[in-house]
């Protein structure tokens, strides 16, 4: 049997304390990373969302109806942030994710529960995420048994047990709550982002680790070129990923899909923004970076919040505001709202116009950092 | 004007520094067209930097000059369209086959007919037969020869060539040298970095950096016998112990064992005579021989800058 030697095992150990300590970014991923994660993450995520954004269409002005609203306010799980003059605007907001729950008070609301009528509001609640939908129909179905109570008095008081008046819930969207509905394209935008990401983060810092960037550099090819030449084949990669998503969303899951022609564009006009927008970010990481394995951590760090604050998991609304805020720095936190809004809710490009702005902006951003960032010397 | 016309390389103080390392100081550099030229100096004296910076790789941060014909500053793209540069480690891609590797540099560079062009450079460097084998899985002396053939592919008027038989054998490298005389004699001008004397005789010209500084420039004899080294060479026993001592010797610049000969050498004659006379006893004798390029550098290496500054 062979000696086993303490010297030898400290001699190794060593030296990986030494290399460890040479590799800044590594030092600064063991340090840093898990204090940022843990303070991020640790106040970021809710798994009980409050002050979601409702808008409410009252065509009864009376004192009842805002104490309805006002109600519905102190939850603390619905913030109703919007008051539009028809349906129609309302159904608009709803449709382009600006709001979760759209209230419709009749006309003649006051009165019949004045008179002791049966009357209704309607709840129409987006489920396209079961768990924010779970919410909002929570606060909204406690609503007959808390509100007007008090404004009601005399002859008008109900005995306990029967509710002033009734809220009809409508789920749009996802009526069933399907989880996979939600989480399956969700993971479209996750893979797109992990794979692409991570693949081009180490474009510039392989050639540099192998040396071949030397010999590129000394042909006429200029940084341009070559940025545009590396990820083009990274593009047809993502949109293959993208293929072979849907297809199995479709086939194994049954996840809904883009109704029309112009829906189908609306999605491809996302899908390629938000591919090239990943790449771009990997390259812009790996003229950051001088090895494979740090252009690995950064991705990684890049991952997390990825998962985290962009609506993945959790309810991008149920976030705090700061934690809303990173998201929206985020492409795929607008990549999100759009595959989940074409596949589940017919979005055109009109409805995704915001979410694609900010892809395109955040495109030409990174491309021109990047840009910045390359050089053709070795400087 | 006609003698800008055919310097292919005349650029005057060229300066670079790395934080505060001065790795070029002052070098200028003229090469005539269809000459090669040696860089020799020892190992991080500013040899591969001052290759960098005439094929536009580094940025200098100061000097000025031509480089075929080219501001060397402003013109960097289209002096690399006619620059071929061989770097000092293998820099094409490993995975990739001798063919792809050659057809990837044909097109990067807009060859016209490029299949006939990386053919042609194919049979001519005698790869042909191992075109679809990986760059990866080359020998040193193979991996020396897709460099080359990469490097010249675009036929430029310029070749920059690091350290390109530093691990290759030495027939390989007799086919090196042939290869770039014949390019040569076709117009071609070579710079070239090389540790080895014999490469160094091969050159029309030589230069000498040591410390970021050109200290030396001309042709083998010109060096030699510009240097007012006197060298002599004793054959005897106890080689060791006799090189070991004369060393400390005053009048002793260099003192270097060969086998069963010691070669010592001097600036002054009669101080190297005074300093070997005391070994010139039984066996051991005494003669006085040519000094080649080695013990040359040898005794710049050993020599502080500031020496050849004041000259």
């Amino acid at each position: 049997m062979k000696r086993l030697s303490l010297a030898r095992i400290v001699a190794v150990m060593v030296k990986e304390f030494t290399q460890l300590r040479r590799d800044r970014i590594t030092y600064a991923m063991i340090l840093v990373m898990p204090l940022m994660q843990l303070l991020l993450f640790g106040y970021a995520i809710n798994t009980d969302p409050r002050h979601l954004p409702a808008a409410v269409v009252a065509h009864d002005h009376g004192r009842l109806a805002d104490a309805v609203v006002a109600t519905l306010e102190r939850t603390s799980y619905i913030d109703v942030r919007y008051l539009p003059a028809s349906e129609g605007e309302m159904d608009r907001m709803i449709r382009r994710g600006d709001i979760l729950l759209a209230l419709t008070i009749p006309p003649d609301f006051s009165q019949r529960v004045l008179k002791g009528d049966r009357t209704q509001i309607l709840a129409e609640i987006d489920a396209t995420d079961p768990i924010a939908a779970g919410a909002v129909s929570a606060a909204v179905a406690a609503l007959p048994s808390y509100a007007v109570q008090q404004d009601l008095r005399g002859p008008a008081a109900r005995p306990a047990g029967s509710p002033p008046f009734e809220v009809v819930v409508h789920r749009l969207y996802n009526p069933e709550g399907i989880t996979s509905y939600n989480i399956v394209p969700g993971l479209l935008a996750i893979i797109l982002s992990m794979t692409l990401v991570m693949m081009t983060s180490m474009a510039v810092t392989r050639e540099v680790e192998r040396g071949t960037m030397e010999s590129l550099l000394a042909t006429p090819a200029t940084p341009f070129e070559v940025m545009i030449g590396k990820l083009l084949p990274y593009v047809a990669v993502g949109i293959i990923q993208t293929a072979v998503v849907l297809i199995l969303a479709r086939v194994l899951f049954s996840v809904p899909m883009a109704q029309s022609l112009a829906g189908w564009f609306a999605l491809s006009v996302g899908i390629v923004l938000f591919i090239i927008g990943n790449l771009a970010l990997g390259y812009l990481i790996s003229t950051l970076v001088r090895s494979q394995l740090q252009a690995m951590q950064v991705s990684m760090f890049y991952i997390m919040p990825s998962l985290f604050l962009s609506g993945f998991m959790f309810p991008f609304r149920g976030l705090p505001l700061w934690a809303q805020a990173i998201g929206e720095v985020m492409p795929i936190t607008h990549f999100l709202r759009i595959v989940r809004g074409s596949l589940l809710k017919g979005q055109m490009l009109g409805d995704m116009g915001p979410d694609l702005l900010a892809l395109g902006a955040f495109l030409i951003a990174v491309a021109a950092l990047t840009l910045a960032r390359s050089r053709t010397t070795l400087d | 004007m006609t003698e800008r016309m055919t310097a292919a390389i005349d650029v005057k103080g060229l300066n670079k520094s790395f934080g505060d390392k001065r790795v070029v100081r002052d070098v200028s550099i003229r090469v005539e067209e269809g000459r090669i030229t040696g860089f020799l100096g020892p190992n991080g004296a500013g040899k591969t930097t001052t290759l960098r910076l005439l094929c536009g790789l580094l940025t200098p941060d100061s000097g000025e000059g031509r480089v075929l014909g080219m501001d060397f500053r402003t013109r960097t793209e289209a002096i690399k369209r006619e620059t071929g540069y061989m770097t000092q480690r293998f820099s094409l891609y490993e995975d990739m086959t001798i063919e792809e590797n050659l057809d990837f540099i044909a097109r990067v560079h807009e060859l016209p007919e490029r299949r006939e062009r990386v053919a042609g450079a194919l049979e001519r460097l005698g790869l042909h037969y191992r075109r679809d084998q990986l760059a990866g899985a080359l020998s040193g002396g193979w991996k020396q020869r897709l460099a080359l053939a990469a490097a010249t592919l675009h036929e430029p008027r310029l070749l920059l060539l690091d350290e390109p038989t530093a691990g290759v054998d030495p027939k390989a490298r007799r086919e090196f040298w042939d290869k770039i005389h014949a390019m040569a004699d076709q117009g071609l001008t070579v710079l070239v970095s090389t540790h080895y004397m014999d490469e160094a005789e091969r050159c029309h010209d030589i230069g000498y950096i040591l410390d970021g500084r050109l200290i030396v420039r001309g042709t083998a004899e010109e060096i030699v016998s510009g240097s007012g080294l006197v060298t002599f060479s004793g054959e005897g026993p106890d080689i060791g112990r006799i090189t070991r001592e004369l060393e400390k010797q005053e009048g002793v610049l260099s003192a270097s064992a060969f086998g069963t000969a010691v070669r010592v050498s001097g600036a002054d004659r009669d101080a190297l005579r005074r300093a070997i006379a005391p070994y010139e006893r039984g066996p051991f004798a005494w003669v006085e021989v040519t000094p080649s390029l080695e013990d040359v550098f040898i005794q710049l290496t050993s020599r502080p800058p500031d020496d050849w500054l004041a000259q």
